[in-house]
């Protein structure tokens, strides 16, 4: 196991180098200026002083160059000399990942972003686990049961229903009709006692719920999946054959046989808690990752957006990884060798 | 939250009882930016959001009101000539700073900063995006700690460019005196947090999120802001901010709120809020390709290389096309409020608005299917005109936003009628306007007969503006497309009324010759003018001292702004 983990991560760097210089030419040659959205009253020859201040005169793939040493040195040895209060080098004229469009080090972003995003996407995904698995579960063990009608047109809805769609709608029932929810994240909010606690509480609870419930549709209908694969199977009929309670047989033998499939899923699911969510958090004004890589398109702020994008990848790189291993610890039968 | 709520309403009632209000009585404010503020540094973005943002904290030796006149800000008064701030020969302006002004770190500030300003602009490595500002500079001197002069390169009738309005502010020397240059976009503490005279200073700063701040405590009037501290929330789209104020009460104020105008209508209806509406500069136009853009000239397309238009080099054509045009219909569709019906690309100063073109305010089907006729361009077998096998098919481009989208679809529909066929396009507006030179869709190469967006001008001068259109400004591969003059129009008789407005000084006949340009163009068919676009922002009922203003950041005079009961 220890060797086959090793020799994924290996394998991950060139696969990593080369999504790295993929994302670098998307961003390049789509048709995208970081001076596009200024005012018109800005001239074009100040325009083209503006690009060259950015360094976009450079060929490609010095720039490309540039970034990886900005990314892979830099970065790295800014994070040590945080951490250990030392300085190597010289780090005065050390230039980090810089976004264009506030001109300050991209990484410095992220981390002040990262907290939301996984306060309010990573609730959601819990709070998405929570509903999905007992649902799931009751729908298959009792297959084509009212509660099992309801449960799939819930979840077809869920599923098909855009967030974007009942993110505003939920506003304007809670917030606009109601009054009882706001309608606007406050970032700047901070939780120190039961007051500040029930008014985070009560901002987090509409995108929280809108995102929750669009991963509860997907996840239940995972469990339901598995869970009825293995209802069927000798190994139940044996159980009950040999007289254990029937919630026994349920939720020992077959919730832990079907689990491994959703477990699988579930780990696979959480790079893009990490990337947050585009729509929700632009709807809700949540200042996450996915709104920071919104914000970062519409701008053409090419660094930011790459480092984003980047990120990420190498999250879903690992995620994958961790969850073919978890796959052969929850289950004996497969074996890396 | 609780506590600024008794605040505000403790100042609510001394105001009722006619007590004046002190700093900070009013409590807090929250502003919503439907784009939000990336920099607080105006010279390294010369975003709106990020100008009227910082226009919280630093600000400009004199701005303009919400009538579009100068006033003085951080200076005595406005130098004219006539009072001999302005020198006879037009070439050199002197300031003279107010007294006893203070940055909000408690140091003095003075003349010393203005220079500097000047320097870290000027600085050919700095990327600077307001330079044109600065154009034709020479020098700017200190003559002592509370005098500035600017000299000039050439006579300048118009000399108030460096350090009016919200995109010229001043900076604190202090600050950034290590930010010159290539270190500008370093400075990120700086450009976060500048020190500042303006009415708030910043407590917190993230970036393409939120400010937080406070009231100065060193700002010049003692009883100023209101509001001990204010929010400056941003993102998300415009209809979201427009609810936030008119229908949910949350937010005081939002932004430029161009959305759907029967949308807007009903959130009002709530009674929470009002909408404000002021117009400026801006005009809706057509930009008329007087160039050929066919594919097959390859690198010669829309270019003057490339020969003249097929069929819009024909004035009949030109006047047709804008007589087919119901503008009426299309301000109230697209921009309610925001809108109204235009003949001219130079509406506005008052001054400066001629009438000479209103012909086109009425749409005029009978006559534009007249003229073409008279012309020869005659309906063929599927109904488009045509003349010596040129069909009358036009490709219609424009940025993708709902609005300009509808007002295509409209203009669609009533070429049809005068039997022009029309293609549409859109592209994604960060394409569009971005200036990418190897992507063929940009607004300067114009790879299409007729192309649609908003232009305008800042301040109240059209100088500049009026120049776009002049022969040198004409986009081609050889100046890199970087140019203004969109239909590649290119008359002698303009450029020497550009000349003669760059030797005037008196207003008045600065404004005969900047009508004269607007006629020449509107009536020669450079451009269709459609829509006269203003600002739509909305505020909550109990905030008072809202001067909307179209001239200068919308937030100009946040120092007034108070809670009424």
């Amino acid at each position: 196991m220890l060797n086959y983990t090793l020799r994924r991560l290996f394998f991950a760097v060139p696969t990593l180098l080369v999504i790295s210089f993929l994302i670098f030419l998307l961003l390049d040659l789509a048709p995208n200026d970081p001076t596009g959205n200024l005012p018109m009253t800005i001239p074009p020859e100040v325009r083209e002083k503006i690009r060259i201040s950015l360094g976009l005169d450079q060929a490609i793939h010095i720039r490309y160059i540039k970034w990886l040493e900005q990314f892979f040195v830099s970065e790295p040895l800014h994070v040590l000399e945080q951490w250990f209060n030392i300085s190597i080098g010289d780090s005065e004229s050390r230039v980090r990942v810089q976004s264009w469009a506030t001109r300050s080090p991209a990484f410095d972003l992220i981390a002040e972003r990262m907290p939301q995003t996984l306060w309010v996407v990573g609730m959601s995904y819990v709070v998405g686990i929570l509903i999905a698995l007992p649902i799931g579960v009751i729908s298959a063990y009792r297959q084509y049961s009212w509660f099992d009608q309801v449960g799939s047109f819930i979840s077809m809805v869920g599923f098909s229903v855009p967030t974007f769609f009942t993110g505003v709608l939920m506003i304007v029932v809670f917030s606009v009709k109601l009054e009882w929810l706001p309608s606007i994240y406050d970032t700047t909010l901070e939780v120190v006692d039961l007051d500040s606690f029930w008014l985070q509480f009560k901002q987090m609870i509409m995108p929280v719920m809108v995102l929750g419930l669009f991963n509860a549709a997907q996840l239940s209908r995972f469990m339901r999946a598995s869970m009825l694969d293995n209802l069927n199977q000798d190994y139940v009929r044996t159980a009950r054959a040999k007289g254990i309670r029937e919630k026994s047989v349920v939720l020992l033998h077959v919730l832990r046989n079907s689990l491994s499939p959703v477990v699988t899923v579930l780990a696979l699911g959480i790079p893009t808690v990490f990337g947050g969510a585009i729509i929700t958090e632009q709807i809700f004004r949540v200042n996450g990752l996915g709104q920071l890589l919104i914000i970062g398109i519409q701008g053409a702020d090419i660094p930011l957006v790459q480092t984003l994008t980047f990120i990420f990848a190498i999250l879903i790189v690992l995620f994958n990884l961790i969850a073919d291993v978890l796959y052969g610890v929850l289950d004996p039968r497969i074996r890396y060798e | 939250m609780r506590k600024q709520f008794i605040l505000t309403a403790a100042a609510a009632a001394l105001l009722a009882n006619g007590a004046w209000a002190a700093r900070g009585d009013d409590g807090h404010v929250n502003i919503l930016y439907w784009q939000a503020a990336s920099i607080l540094n105006p010279y390294l973005s010369g975003g709106t959001k990020d100008i009227e943002s910082s226009s919280l904290i630093i600000e400009p030796l004199g701005r303009y009101d919400e009538n579009g006149n100068l006033v003085a800000w951080l200076a005595e008064e406005i130098p004219t000539v006539a009072n001999g701030g302005v020198a006879e020969d037009l070439t050199s302006i002197t300031w003279t700073l107010k007294q006893g002004i203070k940055w909000s770190d408690g140091t003095d500030f003075t003349a010393d900063d203005v220079v500097f300003t000047a320097e870290y602009c000027m600085d050919p490595n700095g990327g600077c995006q307001q330079e044109t500002k600065f154009a034709d500079v020479d020098t700017i001197e200190a003559l002592d700690p509370h005098t500035v002069k600017i000299t000039f390169t050439v006579p300048k009738p118009f000399p108030y460019g460096p350090f009016t309005g919200g995109e010229s502010p001043i900076i604190q020397k202090a600050q950034f005196l290590d930010c010159m240059g290539p270190n500008a976009p370093t400075c990120t503490e700086a450009n976060f947090g500048p020190h500042g005279t303006g009415p708030f200073r910043v407590t917190e700063f993230r970036a393409n999120d939120v400010i937080s701040m406070e009231a100065n405590p060193n700002y010049r009037d003692p009883n100023k802001p209101a509001f001990a501290s204010l929010t400056f929330k941003g993102g998300g789209d415009a209809a979201s901010a427009a609810r936030a104020v008119l229908e949910t009460g949350e937010f005081d104020y939002a932004w430029n709120l161009q959305i759907d105008p029967s949308i807007l209508s009903s959130m009002a209806e709530a009674g929470k809020g009002t909408v404000v509406s002021a117009f400026g500069t801006g005009v809706e136009r057509m930009m008329v390709n007087l160039t050929n853009p066919a594919a097959d000239l390859g690198e010669a397309r829309s270019t003057v290389e490339g020969g003249p238009h097929p069929f819009l080099t024909d004035a009949n054509v030109r006047r047709a096309l804008s007589l087919a045009i119901d503008r009426v219909t299309l301000s109230e569709v697209g921009y309610g409020d925001a809108g109204k019906p235009t003949c001219n690309v130079l509406p506005a100063p008052a001054i400066y608005a001629s009438t000479a073109n209103d012909e086109c305010l009425v749409q005029n089907v009978d006559l534009a299917n007249q003229l073409l006729d008279e012309a020869g361009w005659m309906p063929g077998s599927d109904g488009v005109r045509e003349k010596d096998g040129v069909r009358l098919s036009i490709l219609y481009q424009t940025s993708t936003n709902a609005v300009r989208q509808d007002t295509q679809a409209l203009v669609k529909q009533w070429w049809g009628d005068i039997g022009v066929e029309t293609e549409l396009r859109n592209i994604d507006a960060a394409v569009f306007f971005g200036g990418d030179q190897s992507s063929p869709d940009t607004f300067q190469k114009f790879y299409a007969d007729i192309e649609m967006y908003t232009n305008l001008f800042n301040g109240t001068d059209p100088e500049a503006y009026m120049n776009n259109w002049t022969c040198d400004e004409i986009p081609s591969p050889a100046n890199n497309w970087l140019g203004n003059n969109m239909p590649r129009y290119c008359n002698p008789a303009y450029d020497d009324l550009s000349v003669q407005l760059s030797k005037t000084a008196a207003i008045e006949d600065r404004a005969v010759i900047a009508k004269q340009m607007n006629d020449m163009l509107m009536q020669e068919g450079a451009m269709i003018p459609l829509v006269h676009r203003g600002r739509v922002s909305a505020h909550i009922n109990t905030l008072g001292g809202i001067k909307l203003n179209t001239w200068d950041s919308e937030l100009w005079n946040a120092a007034d702004w108070h809670r009424v009961k």
